[in-house]
């Protein structure tokens, strides 16, 4: 089986109030050059290294120990999942490209 | 009144509130170590868990103590209709084992607070307000990083319906931004009680500078002693223990004749 690095983002749900968010947007974004930006939230990310036979498989996987570990809040929070092919060798999977 | 106060990884308030439970109101309370199974031959009659930083608040405040060996058999107890009360960090453990309904979040503030507040007791159908009166206001610490108590608009109807809204902050406080003022619910059935402030901290003079009475009612209450509160009861804040708990956890409007607690806004640091 191949190894996947699955990163599960835990965010607030839309409407809930986000002070950290917003204090990143109003008091550091929007006090420098970058006027196009119109929101800010913070998540928690949480990487997992998964040994499945597909990305789905290991994203099914992270998604179940969340909903039963009660990894997140489903009365405030989402949870979004995605994995990718970890690296070889490393235990701790590769940072997704940026840019 | 047989008490177990299950102590966890990061708890910090057991022993508080072992001195107020035993030495102080007399209950046969002991410290149970979360991860020993409740006991079989005696087992406890109510159960306390005590506020703290269970696993250093790691995923979230209480997510990873309601996993614990214990709370297996305290979820059992509450459905046999056992007392079970849950203080700050016991109240978020409760929130995150699915005793108690809505979540706990994030101060508004972001920052940890630390302060004296004022309580107006909204609920005394339980056992641990039934000595109180309805709207009578209690002085009393609070101190919390994640204490915002969250419902969403259904959720938040229900418990005003049910009656399950216990205390709520008081006199214009709200420390932590939580919904509707709430400060401490109960379960449907009214026998599992959740709530941020610390009233092992508030219960004896030495350590209240306004007053330890009411705060005192919570442990009366709990140990079945539902003496009349002994100050004079204030203009239209009627009610008392008789009252039944389903639609008494409507605000009541006014107070003016309310003791204040001296500090309603909790000081932050």
């Amino acid at each position: 089986m191949a190894r996947y690095d699955v990163q599960a983002v835990i965010e607030n749900k839309p409407g809930l109030s986000d002070p950290e968010g917003s204090t990143i947007l109003e008091d550091l974004v929007l006090k420098g050059s970058y006027r196009g930006v119109s929101a800010v939230r913070t998540a928690k990310m949480l990487r997992f290294t998964v040994s499945a036979p597909s990305a789905r498989a290991a994203s099914s996987i992270v998604r179940r120990l969340c909903d039963e570990l009660r990894i997140y809040n489903p009365l405030v929070s989402e949870l979004s999942v995605t994995a990718s092919a970890a690296p070889r060798g490393g235990g701790r999977g590769r940072r997704p490209a940026s840019n | 009144m047989r008490v177990g106060i299950v102590v966890f990884p990061g708890s910090n308030c057991d022993r508080d509130m072992l001195h107020v439970m035993r030495d102080v109101h007399g209950m046969d309370a002991r410290l149970h170590w979360h991860g020993d199974p409740l006991p079989e031959d005696e087992p406890y009659d109510a159960a306390v868990l005590p506020g703290g930083f269970s696993y250093g608040d790691r995923l979230r405040a209480g997510a990873i103590a309601a996993h614990s060996p214990a709370i297996d058999g305290i979820r059992k107890m509450a459905g046999e209709g056992a007392p079970v009360l849950g203080v700050c960090n016991g109240f978020q453990i409760l929130v995150e084992a699915g005793m108690l309904p809505g979540a706990l979040l994030r101060n508004d503030t972001l920052r940890f607070m630390c302060g004296w507040t004022s309580l107006s007791v909204e609920s005394t159908s339980t056992p641990f307000t039934r000595a109180m009166r309805r709207g009578m206001r209690m002085p009393i610490p609070v101190a919390n990083g994640e204490g915002r108590y969250y419902a969403d608009a259904p959720t938040q109807r229900r418990l005003e319906d049910n009656g399950q809204v216990v205390f709520r902050y008081a006199d214009g406080g709200n420390p932590n931004g939580s919904t509707a003022g709430i400060a401490g619910v109960c379960s449907e059935e009214g026998n599992v009680v959740g709530m941020m402030p610390h009233p092992e901290r508030a219960a004896e003079a030495a350590i209240n500078p306004v007053d330890s009475a009411p705060a005192s009612l919570l442990f009366e209450s709990m140990a079945g002693r539902a003496a009349a509160d002994p100050r004079p009861r204030a203009a239209g804040h009627g009610g008392g223990a008789a009252r039944g708990r389903r639609g008494s956890g409507r605000r009541r409007k006014g107070g003016a004749a309310q003791r204040s607690a001296g500090g309603a806004v909790a000081r932050r640091r």
